[in-house]
């Protein structure tokens, strides 16, 4: 049964594939993409893998298609056909593809129990986690604990495309919006006209940042943590932006806000770590925290897992804004 | 009861999945954006409806009834949403509903 599910998933994958290379309207492009990141988070549960999918869920069909769309507001439309036939980038395309698979020869089966990644240390995250660290998830466990650093490495990544984001176009620029509106004698929304959306927005919003707030105090025990909720999180805001318009959006919560929002988040997880320092014990490790190692597993994975939230959920806001405030910039 | 409520649930899912292959078929053999509109919500609303109440009364009285209860209605209300907001932008783009769409081919 498994079997039919992973081929009609991945011939669907394909078909996905060919028809985002064929079409030239970026608007169905951009669906599609959402389609496919769907796809693949189904992949992933069939794999059992609930955590990773929900993530792609999460940010590949939900907040990369907003952001795109966003974009799009910005950009053109349509695809320019390119001014030259691209053969060597096929050659080159084909040749990585054809090594790649090459490559996947060597792999041991999926779920294979004799894989390396199977001998290493997952015996060990397996049996000794709910001792070690506790949450009954065990990606929570290896995420926020054994691989914490990693983790930290994430955060930062995603901060520094914040602040790449903020470097482009700066907080300036994105309040420049407004002005640019009155300016051109734009005083109603694209949305204002839509009665029945506002109103099951108005709705959902609150039980979005439930959901959030949900996911994100809950991942020890079910799938979920920091990086989904926050997109969550993220994601009810651009609700309200999308449907009120960016000028009321941003004057929910200010762009400059967001950029301090953001950093408090990695300097508290940095910070975790920091005073763990100073409690005597490595970087990050949340046992010297309380007297009981478990307790102070629980409060150190509880206190980074916030961190990430908080960074997520304000970058991914920042960058929502960025996008959006370049709409109308080329006429 | 058990063989009771397993013909009930699976009569649910059997009549959602007609409900989804009919929407689909709609969308690609219908005329124009609206009749496809149409379809299109009937799979939304039909089918989801009958394949979450199929799958609830598998699950039995247990949380994973109150979250199906919760993504069942959450499509509910967003489905329809979605399909009016379609409709509407369509109308505001200038697509209009005629009352005879196959003869106009």
């Amino acid at each position: 049964m498994d079997l039919v599910i992973d081929i009609v998933l991945l011939t669907f994958l394909g078909i996905i594939a060919l028809a985002i290379n064929r079409i030239d309207k970026l608007f169905c492009v951009i669906m599609l993409s959402g389609l496919y990141s769907l796809l693949c988070a189904s992949l992933f549960v069939t794999m059992d893998a609930v955590d990773v999918a929900f993530t792609e869920a999460a940010v590949g069909t939900g907040i990369a298609t907003v952001l795109l769309l966003s974009t799009i507001g910005a950009t053109d439309t349509h695809q320019r056909s390119a001014p030259h036939r691209p053969l060597l980038a096929l050659l080159v395309v084909c040749t990585t593809g054809a090594i790649l698979i090459y490559g996947t020869m060597d792999m041991p089966a999926f779920g294979d129990p004799e894989a390396p990644v199977h001998q290493h240390v997952a015996p060990r995250y397996l049996e000794e986690s709910q001792q070690e660290v506790g949450p009954p998830n065990i990606v929570t466990s290896i995420l926020g604990s054994y691989r914490g650093i990693d983790t930290l490495g994430e955060v930062v990544v995603i901060f520094t495309a914040g602040l790449s984001v903020v470097g482009l176009i700066g907080f300036r620029g994105m309040q420049k919006y407004g002005d640019r509106q009155r300016a051109a004698g734009i005083t109603k929304d694209d949305m204002d006209e839509h009665l029945v959306l506002r109103v099951v927005i108005k709705i959902f919003i609150p039980l979005i940042l439930l959901f959030a707030l949900y996911v994100q105090f809950h991942g020890d025990y079910g799938p979920g943590g920091g990086f989904q909720a926050g997109v969550i999180f993220a994601s009810g805001f651009i609700f309200y932006t999308l449907m009120f318009g960016l000028d009321k959006g941003m004057r929910v919560i200010a762009p400059r806000v967001l950029g301090y929002i953001g950093s408090l988040g990695v300097l508290l997880y940095g910070g975790v770590g920091i005073t763990t320092m100073l409690l005597g014990g490595n970087f990050l490790d949340y046992d010297v925290l309380m007297h009981d190692p478990l307790h102070g597993q629980h409060l150190g994975i509880f206190l980074i897992e916030l961190g990430i939230g908080i960074t997520v959920f304000s970058i991914m806001l920042l960058i929502f804004f960025a996008f959006s405030s370049r709409k109308g910039l080329r006429q | 009861m058990e063989s009771i409520l397993n013909f009930i649930s699976a009569l649910c899912i059997g009549l959602g999945v007609f409900l989804g292959i009919t929407g689909a078929v709609g969308i690609v053999r219908l005329p124009n954006f609206f009749t496809r509109l149409h379809a299109a919500s009937v799979t939304d609303s039909g089918c989801a409806f009958l394949i979450l109440s199929g799958l609830m009364l598998q699950s039995g009285f247990s949380i994973p009834t109150l979250k199906l209860l919760f993504i069942l209605v959450f499509l509910l209300i967003t489905s329809p949403t979605a399909s009016h907001a379609l409709a509407k932008t369509a109308l505001d783009c200038g697509a209009e509903p005629t009352p005879h769409p196959y003869e106009e081919r």
